[in-house]
């Protein structure tokens, strides 16, 4: 079978299965959001933390929710792992220094686990397991509960309340993600990732030599990584590494888990809509055509980038394979890249730097716009329903009325509230960006010069700010300043937009929304598929063209 | 009501559907934007500046630009500098011409704006004062020739009022003490009688001062949507901002820092200059277009509501029936011939000199029926010794009786019944479906009956049909393919006003409506989340005027609408309604469109500019592929997107004033086609230009 047959097969089965799957998960997770009831589990959790699960809350209300979980994980995973050592099972590691324990309590709480350390060397298997991996869960959890909280806000009418975000939190981790992600860590450990608690091993490896690799919950934390579009992997190869994705098989697998939850939540935002009257189906189909139109272009984009290599020579000697598992080839590995830079999750199944100028400048360009297509888990879906509504403002206006999306009205506080998003992140990006290329100590950080070298400290602020979290490579992120500012990008990155989202979710929850009317512009159609197409690309594209223009353009070209 | 002794304005001057309007003097020619230049000059004032944040940067970077170029003096310096001044200019160029248009206008009016002496009354004596000490609740005397001081309601009186100074309509009207008619305007004049004045509005605040102020602009608040609009820029400049000023720490890292003057040209080109520039003038023409139609806006927030309207409430009478019914056939009863019904029905409305009376004798004159009496009825009628009964309200009836002791009634049904079993005859069972069928029809059977002597007996009915304006159907699908829904507001019972309502094609009607009605009508929509349109003249229409988002009220109407009302329509004419949600929706979308065309001109700068920049540099030398256009060189290809950015604000000014073309259709067919011109030419268009433009100007002696 050629590269191609077999790539596209993976692609279309890939496709397939998502499609399978999409309908019944995304109408579980609307039954999930939307049910009176509460399991007795939940019951006791709501009682051990004192909730009333029945008392909704406000925009503001809910917002100090996550942000005082947030910082109280940020806190525990701290300290957790600072005092490693005296805790059990630390499989003989120390404790972790204070920059990097504070990096890495922020990425994982922000979803982002941008990591700047070697998995296998520095945690041991209670911050693995009780600390990151719980991250895993609750990071994912906060980003599906504020999408849901949006949600409520365009669904109802003339209310204060958006949810109640411990319900929100409590269902997400025990109805949706723990279930999900069992089912998924026996279906990896079927296919050949590991699953123990056993210190270092000698394998044999390819090449007749021998080599310690230490064990581990792999399996377990494989699924929640790409289900809650994580991508902190215990291996410092992450997805690349044969204890985590030894086959083919488990490398589609993990394809599909990582899209599983972005792509099914426009589902739920259909199903819901529909039961309530203010939308329906075909708004949820709507946003997922677009991003599967630009999640399609860039997956493209990048697999010809590497099939076709650096010119015909190159490809002969087998140059675009560089920084490759042979197991999965270029295929496989630009879907893996274009499907992980897509979601926020940041796994990475190959070194994204050694990719060509245009692949690599793709997986960039697919963070910087901004993790939507179909985006992180949740984050996702929040940030195309801001896009939605920055282009129905637009559209609104070119049809003669004040715009309105779902009969909410954008008006101006809405749009203050939906540009401050859309500046929130480019700003970090840009900004933090510009800062380190104007500090000499960042040249001193970078591996590589010239061209290639300003795309990576350019990926590694879009890659934290966007809270994706892969690491182009090539760049030492443990300095200080590099430590700090990738936190501050995590951190803000995460929770500004956040914050954004969920006063929009209160002002648009607040609207009486107005009926539907052969004058309203139709948010369900192919037209509409196509603007919001455009603004996505167009928004970003015009940000970062000067950027991109000085990296992998310029290297591209050259 | 509309006045329905007011002249018909069929054949007037102004007619709101004219192609033309108020013709406006050629406001785009150079000339025009010469004589424009002094105020653009004048609004070059930092403190101007501000309240427009894109053009504001702009100003800021022409100063820095400024300073660069006397430090380090180039033909390319000073030639960009002096372009992006000219991108300042041209935006303060753009406003001024938009109020310009408004100020020749307030100036007109200013100058019918006497200084009036005026007769007070006090005590039964008169005073003269100035108009501007009268003060709320005082009376004063108006008679004929005099100019009416101030704004008031007719207490006492009849008179002819010109009204031009403020309507341009020179046709006189009838003021009257009580009713709907008793508004008069400040400086207008009175023609003829004698009426007394109570005045209601303060010195300084008459109509004629809103009029000025407004057509003026001088109190102009941003509406809503110019808000929302404005931080959407806002924000876009700040994310241009931070593109560009990070751009110099990565062109630094690739080995050459860029001149500030090059940073400054590549920000002014990305920000949204286009529709920052011509923002405010879309909103000052689009008040303007209402002017012109003789409409005055009290805000622009209702103008910009009226493009958002989802319900439009119509009275029937006058909107969109003619203001009189006529007779459209007549029905004899029994052995009756039609002659001798058209004869007595004739008789009966000999002295009824209003349309509807008119209109029996027109239908027997067209249907060519013996009895039409000869020209100048009444006199003659008179001369054979008849005694015309006028209307009632009490007995709902007129007729005449004639010297001969014959007496002929018309009237409703019921009255009439009435009277024949009074007048000792049998009122035929056969005339009640003819009665019904005829409210069936959505017409006003008037029965005709008639006492000789003998027993009274019924003769037959007429039937009077409402005339529905002729167009209206087309105006109404037109109103549903924007997405709104018209409502008829009728006093008829449910049956008329079903059978007009589907005659004229509204969706809806509201049937034997009350004043009461009519504001519950507009709370429901509301509630839905509706937004309301209407159109009211009289003291009783003030609360629903108020209620409604859009409350046009009829210059005709009494002082309490006009007051309740955010509009007011100086030819008083209802269907105006259609054209004012036009205009709104036209200001939406030529403000949507001009700012998607200005986000799309950026994608050709950054191909000019980019590849200008850093394809010089070693390494980056692969960028100068970018420059898919041939510009000439770097110098030329950053001048040449400076001078298209500068120029196409000028080329847009038209547009800005005109407003984009509107046709009512679809949401999605007009977005589809808005989109194609102002999105996809606003992507090509600037490739083309800038090209065009480095022709020229990489001409120019000295640039590289």
């Amino acid at each position: 079978m050629s590269d191609s047959l077999a790539g596209l097969l993976q692609i279309s089965l890939a496709v397939a299965l998502l499609a399978a799957l999409r309908i019944p998960v995304g109408d579980y997770l609307a039954h999930v959001y939307t049910s009176p009831r509460h399991l007795a589990p939940e019951r006791l959790v709501y009682r051990l933390c004192g909730v009333d699960p029945d008392r909704e809350q406000t925009a503001a209300g809910y917002l100090r929710g996550v942000l005082a979980f947030s910082l109280l994980s940020v806190l525990a995973l701290y300290g957790l792992q600072r005092l490693q050592n005296w805790l059990p099972l630390a499989a003989g590691m120390g404790p972790v220094a204070p920059g990097t324990a504070w990096n890495t309590a922020v990425s994982f709480v922000t979803n982002t686990n941008w990591q700047t350390y070697s998995g296998e060397s520095t945690m041991g298997h209670l911050t693995q397991m009780a600390g990151l991996t719980v991250q895993n869960f609750l990071s994912a959890a906060i980003g599906m509960a504020v999408a849901i909280a949006l949600v409520r806000g365009l669904i109802r009418r003339r209310t204060e309340q958006v949810g109640n975000v411990w319900v929100d939190l409590t269902r997400t981790a025990l109805r949706v993600l723990l279930p999900f992600a069992f089912a998924a860590a026996l279906l990896l450990a079927a296919g050949g990732v590991v699953q123990n608690l056993s210190g270092l091993t000698a394998h044999t490896t390819l090449d007749g030599g021998s080599q310690l690799l230490p064990g581990g919950p792999i399996a377990s934390q494989e699924a929640i990584k790409e289900l809650g579009t994580n991508g902190g992997g215990p291996y410092n190869a992450n997805s690349a590494h044969p204890f985590e994705n030894p086959t083919a098989w488990t490398n589609l697998l993990e394809v599909l888990l990582l899209l599983l939850i972005p792509v099914s939540l426009t589902r739920t935002f259909g199903t819901m809509l529909a039961r309530s009257g203010a939308g329906t189906r075909r708004h949820g189909l709507a946003l997922l055509a677009a991003m599967g139109i630009v999640y399609g272009l860039v997956l493209a984009g990048v697999t010809a980038a590497e099939a076709a290599g650096r010119g015909t020579a190159a490809q002969a000697a087998g140059a675009a394979m560089e920084g490759k598992e042979v197991r999965f080839g270029e295929w496989a590995s630009a879907l893996f890249a274009a499907s992980t830079t897509a979601t926020s999750t940041g796994a990475v199944n190959s070194a994204h730097d050694s990719f060509t100028a245009f692949g690599g400048g793709l997986a960039l360009f697919n963070m910087l716009l901004g993790e939507i297509t179909p985006g992180g888990a949740g984050s996702g879906l929040y940030g195309i329903l801001v896009v939605a509504m920055l282009t129905v403002f637009l559209g609104g206006l070119m049809i003669g009325r004040t715009p309105e999306y779902l009969g909410k009205r954008i008006g101006g506080r809405e749009i203050k509230l939906i540009a401050l998003y859309i500046l929130a992140t480019p700003a970090l990006v840009l900004v933090l960006t510009g800062i380190a290329m104007a500090l000499p100590s960042t040249r001193d950080a970078m591996a590589n010069g010239g061209i290639h070298g300003f795309t990576e400290v350019l990926y590694a602020y879009a890659s934290t700010a966007n809270n994706n979290g892969s690491a182009f490579g090539g760049l030492n992120a443990g300095t200080p300043f590099l430590s700090l500012t990738t936190g501050l990008a995590m951190l803000f990155g995460r929770f500004l937009p956040i914050v954004l989202v969920l006063a929009l979710a209160g002002a648009l929850a607040r609207q009486q929304p107005s009926p539907v009317t052969a004058g309203t512009l139709p948010t369900d159609r192919p037209l509409f598929v196509g603007m919001l197409t455009a603004t996505i690309l167009i928004v970003t594209g015009l940000t970062f063209f000067p950027a991109l223009a000085l990296g992998p353009i310029a290297e591209g070209l050259s | 009501m509309p006045d329905p002794t007011a002249p018909p304005r069929a054949g007037g001057p102004r007619r709101p559907s004219d192609a033309h309007p108020r013709p406006a003097p050629s406001l785009f020619g150079p000339r025009a934007l010469a004589a424009q230049l002094p105020s653009a000059l004048r609004k070059l004032d930092p403190r101007t500046m501000v309240r427009t944040p894109v053009m504001f940067v702009v100003l800021v970077g022409s100063v820095l630009t400024t300073v660069s170029a006397l430090l380090e003096p180039s033909v390319f310096a000073w030639v960009t500098t002096l372009w992006l001044w000219a991108t300042v200019l041209f935006a303060n160029l753009a406003e001024a011409v938009a109020e310009g248009r408004g100020r020749a206008q307030a100036d007109a009016l200013r100058r019918t704006r006497t200084e009036t002496t005026a007769r007070l009354l006090r005590g039964g004596t008169e005073t003269p004062v100035p108009a501007a000490r009268l003060a709320v609740g005082d009376l004063v005397v108006c008679e004929a020739g005099d100019v009416i001081p101030s704004d008031g309601d007719v207490v006492e009186g009849v008179a002819s009022v010109d009204e031009s100074a403020v309507t341009g309509e020179s046709a006189p009207v009838i003021r009257e003490s009580g009713g709907d008619r008793c508004a008069v305007t400040g400086g207008t004049r009175v023609l003829s009688d004698r009426i007394v004045v109570r005045i209601t509005a303060e010195p300084g605040a008459t109509f004629l001062d809103r009029m000025i102020a407004l057509v003026e602009g001088a109190d102009r608040q941003k509406t809503p949507n110019e808000i929302a609009l404005s931080a959407l820029l806002a924000s876009l400049t700040i994310i241009f901002l931070l593109a560009v000023v990070t751009l110099q720490p990565f062109a630094a890292y690739a080995g050459q820092p860029q001149p500030v003057l090059v940073l400054v040209a590549l920000l002014v080109c990305l920000i949204p200059t286009t529709i920052g520039a011509l923002l405010s003038a879309i909103g000052i023409a689009g008040m303007d277009r209402l002017v012109r139609r003789n409409v005055l806006a009290m805000s622009g927030r209702a103008v910009e509501a009226a493009g958002n309207i989802d319900t439009l409430l119509l009275d029937k009478t006058g909107t969109i029936t003619l203001g009189n019914r006529q007779a459209h056939e007549l029905l004899p009863v029994g052995s009756v011939a039609e002659a001798e019904l058209a004869s007595a029905a004739l008789l009966a409305s000999a002295a009824d000199e209003t349309p509807e009376g008119r209109s029996i004798g027109a239908l027997c004159r067209t249907r060519r029926l013996p009895a039409a009496p000869p020209s100048g009825g009444v006199a003659t009628l008179d001369g054979a010794g008849g005694t015309p009964v006028p209307f009632s309200a009490e007995t709902r009836m007129s007729g005449m009786d004639l010297a001969g002791g014959r007496r002929i009634r018309k009237g409703a049904g019921s009255a009439v019944r009435r009277w024949v079993e009074e007048n000792g005859g049998r009122y035929d069972p056969a005339v009640v479906p003819l009665v019904d069928a005829v409210s069936a029809q959505g017409g006003t059977p008037l029965v005709v009956a008639e006492a000789d002597g003998a027993a009274a007996r019924v003769l037959g009915v007429v039937h009077l049909k409402d005339v529905v304006k002729p167009g209206l159907r087309e105006r109404f699908d037109r109103l549903r393919a924007m997405g709104i829904r018209t409502v008829m507001v009728t006093g008829d019972n449910p049956r008329t006003a079903r059978a007009i309502a589907e005659e004229a094609g509204v969706d809806d009607f509201l049937a034997e409506a009350t004043p009461q009605d009519k504001l519950d009508l507009i709370r429901r929509e509301q509630e839905g989340g509706r937004l309301v349109a209407m159109t009211g003249d009289g003291t009783n229409d003030a609360p629903a005027l108020a209620q409604a988002d859009v409350g046009v009220a009829m210059n005709s109407g009494t002082s309490a609408a006009k007051e309740a009302g955010n509009m007011v329509d100086l030819d008083s004419d209802p269907t105006k309604l259609i054209e004012i949600v036009e205009i709104g929706k036209q200001l939406l979308i030529t403000r949507g469109a001009l700012t998607t065309f200005s986000v799309a001109n950026d994608v050709a700068k950054y191909f000019a500019i980019i590849p200008a920049m850093f394809s010089g540099i070693a390494g980056y030398e692969g960028l100068a592929r970018l420059n898919v256009m041939g510009l000439a060189g770097p110098e030329s290809a950053i001048l040449s997107a400076v001078v298209f950015n500068a120029l196409i604000i000028v080329a847009l000014i038209p547009l800005a004033l005109r407003g984009v073309a509107y046709r009512a259709a679809g949401a999605a067919r007009m977005l589809r086609r808005n989109l194609l011109v102002y999105g996809a030419g606003g992507l090509v268009a600037p490739f083309a230009g800038i090209a065009l433009i480095d022709l020229v100007v990489s001409r120019i002696p000295g640039l590289v």
